[in-house]
């Protein structure tokens, strides 16, 4: 996600990223048509909204079904432009979270992917990496390599940035090559920075700026509340795609445990009988 | 029947006459199970020996399935590894118990190493034993750093970059062994598919061949125990050992409930956190190989950070490599350091006893330190460890001498339940 600035993303790939980002918003229209997401556990935004981000944490847990299936959708609808899922095929998402094979064929698969297909981008690298100079990564494992609070912040901190080639930064992932494609329904904000004077040598003091927090510019389609419900879905729904047995994991667990307890308990019987006639 | 008679049963009949007349069956059973005597006083210490076993089982089991699924390449290895993860029919399970296989194989033989340590197991006349069991775990070694670079994700690329280049510090030789090694120049398809089958065919072979070693040293020589007391000196007028017992059904059954206690907590770890937070399988590791893009900090497998943190204790990379190579070697030279009049933690005095818990420290904090970026004060107290650490090995000969040992007793001290 990274992207050395000024190289391979010239005016005209910025055009065409603009462009990408537009058919994005026309697909979040008709996704927001579908479903909109459940009304969220309400966190005030406060005084200083985002001054407390490093500590943010996605909460989510994939036994939530309805939750990972929002997020499914959103996935389809926001994500898919860009990023695929290469190890999960359609019809494994469409068991593991009981989706009938008529809505799934309706309405997640798209035209010409049959359910046995993996999920994967229609977007090619070649021209990902013109537009973004650099291709967007495959999701799969996303949520294991980085771990889902750092998804969870990611989504939730992107800003604008008039310095930046996409005209948004982020701050989980400085210098990301997203562009923000979410401000539609996130809205906008910027990054109010605050001066920290650090004492130098000499007697000298350098200052530098300090993110403090963040400043909502323009409302987006969704409220405050409502977005971060979506990001958790679609977070949680990247869990599950990480480790698709993991719940079967758990659930397997307990009584694998509760056996080998149970075995261990009629083993040290038959010891305490053997060495009965030690002495 | 001479077998037979040994195991103190009626003569067999039947199918078992017919396959002991053309196999050692029984007598195989009546001599080194019913006719082996161990110490009668073995405490939780002596579960570590028939564990590592298992464990040793366990990844042969798994490894024989997971190699029917996994690809060596660089283009497939990574796939691969999530085919299995995903496709195979239980093929998560097969791979997180070889996974947590590997890490529970050191957690228990660095266990079954300092009880070794604590009643001087390595003492005449199991020095050869020892020995043995160290070529184990040197062989272990080879086997989980090959087996940790198969799944080709980001960690194992750059772990094997670091450690293959180790051996680029050998005078003279080092840059032509480091390629001899890779087969190529730097880590690629070349070295995947050559620690592929040194991981799946010639380490398992050395591994099983020096455990079958250990166990006939073990055999001949006897089990020590937490007395240091040799029980052979004490015969029974059947000539039985006085304070030994048949180690079938003794042990066996007593095995089983420490084979029951490890499966609870390897369960727990493999069902429910099979990444150990990141110490048993790293989250650079979802990632695939990528010669670009080098994680934040790149730190082995916490097994063998101890090491590591010798390694990087020394400004100078051939001394922190010597150092390094020093600090595995020095536990060959064990018999011989130690001059302690008695065997056994229990009767030796407060100055060996002292040294033996610096020493485990020593090696907790070096473990950790391993995984911590070398700087600053990291850097300082792995210098300090690092010298506490060679210590236990080389000061033994002074502190194990004028140590003020207690009285041995004459027979292994046993309380019946």
């Amino acid at each position: 996600m990274r992207t050395e600035p000024g190289e391979r993303t010239g005016p005209r790939g910025l055009a065409r990223a603009a462009r990408c980002a537009r058919v994005l918003a026309l697909a979040a229209l008709l996704a927001a048509g579908l479903a909109s997401p459940g009304v969220p556990a309400a966190e005030e935004a406060g005084d200083r909204y985002g001054a407390d981000w490093e500590s943010w944490r996605a909460d989510t847990t994939v036994a939530d079904t309805a939750s990972v299936q929002r997020g499914a959708r959103y996935f389809v609808s926001y994500c898919l432009g860009c990023h695929s899922l290469k190890y999960e095929r359609w019809s494994r998402l469409g068991s593991d979270l009981g989706i009938p094979p008529d809505v799934l064929a309706n309405q997640l698969l798209p035209p010409g992917d049959k359910p046995a297909d993996y999920i994967t981008s229609a977007m090619p690298d070649a021209d990902a990496e013109a537009w973004f100079g650099k291709a967007p990564p495959d999701l799969s494992l996303m949520a294991r390599a980085r771990g889902k609070d750092y998804l969870y912040r990611y989504l939730m901190t992107f800003y604008v940035d008039p310095n930046s080639q996409t005209g948004a930064n982020n701050l989980a992932l400085p210098s990301s090559a997203m562009p923000a494609v979410l401000s539609e329904l996130e809205g906008l904000k910027s990054a109010v920075y605050r001066q920290v004077g650090q004492p130098g040598a000499n007697g000298t003091v350098t200052h530098e700026q300090v993110f403090d927090h963040f400043e909502t510019i323009a409302p987006g389609r969704l409220t405050p509340a409502e977005y971060q419900q979506f990001v958790r879905d679609t977070v949680n729904f990247l869990d599950y795609v990480g480790e698709p047995d993991q719940l079967l994991r758990r659930a397997l667990g307990v009584w694998v445990v509760l056996f080998l307890l149970v075995f261990t308990w009629l083993a040290w019987l038959v010891k305490r009988e053997y060495w009965k006639d030690v002495h | 029947m001479a077998a037979n008679s040994a195991a103190g049963t009626a003569p067999a009949k039947g199918l078992r006459a017919w396959l002991n007349k053309r196999l050692p069956i029984d007598e195989f059973i009546a001599s080194q199970l019913r006719g082996y005597y161990a110490p009668k006083n073995f405490n939780i210490w002596y579960f570590f020996g028939s564990l590592a076993l298992l464990v040793l089982v366990l990844q042969l089991a798994t490894g024989i399935f997971l190699a029917m699924f996994y690809k060596p390449g660089e283009a497939t290895s990574f796939d691969s590894v999530q085919f299995i993860m995903r496709e195979v029919p239980w093929g998560w399970l097969l791979r997180y118990l070889h996974s947590t296989g590997a890490s529970f194989f050191f957690i228990v033989v660095y266990l079954h190493m300092f009880r070794a340590l604590l009643y001087g197991s390595y003492r005449a006349p199991r020095e050869l034993l020892w020995l043995i069991g160290m070529l184990v775990y040197l062989t272990l070694m080879a086997e989980a750093f090959m087996g940790y670079v198969l799944p080709w994700g980001n960690m194992s690329f750059w772990g094997a970059q670091v450690i293959v280049n180790l051996f680029g510090t050998v005078p003279l030789i080092g840059p032509d062994l480091t390629l001899w090694i890779r087969g190529d120049y730097s880590i690629a398809d070349a070295t995947l598919n050559r620690f592929f089958s040194l991981h799946v065919s010639a380490l398992p072979l050395a591994l099983l061949l020096l455990v079958l070693l250990h166990l006939v040293a073990l055999r001949t020589t006897g089990s020590n125990n937490p007395d240091g007391i040799e029980i052979k000196e004490k015969l029974g007028p059947d000539g039985h050992p006085l304070d030994g017992i048949p180690f079938h059904p003794y042990y066996t059954v007593k095995d089983l409930v420490g084979v029951g206690s490890f499966l609870v907590v390897f369960a727990i770890v493999v069902f429910f956190v099979p990444t150990f937070g990141g110490l048993f399988l790293e989250s650079p590791n979802f990632e695939p190989a990528n010669a670009l893009s080098t994680p934040p900090d790149i730190t082995p497998v916490w097994y063998f950070t101890p090491y590591y943190a010798i390694l990087r204790a020394v400004p100078n990379k051939e001394l922190g490599a010597l150092l390094m190579g020093l600090s595995l070697a020095s536990y060959l030279f064990l018999p011989w350091l130690d001059r302690s009049p008695v065997k056994s933690m229990r009767y030796k005095g407060w100055l060996s006893r002292t040294a033996l818990a610096l020493f485990a420290v020593s090696c907790l904090v070096l473990g950790y330190l391993g995984l911590q970026p070398p700087q600053g004060v990291y850097v300082v107290l792995a210098r300090i460890f690092m010298v506490l650490y060679f210590a236990f090995f080389w000061l033994m000969p002074i502190y194990s001498r004028i140590d003020r040992v207690k009285p041995v007793p004459e027979r292994v001290v046993y309380h019946a339940h």
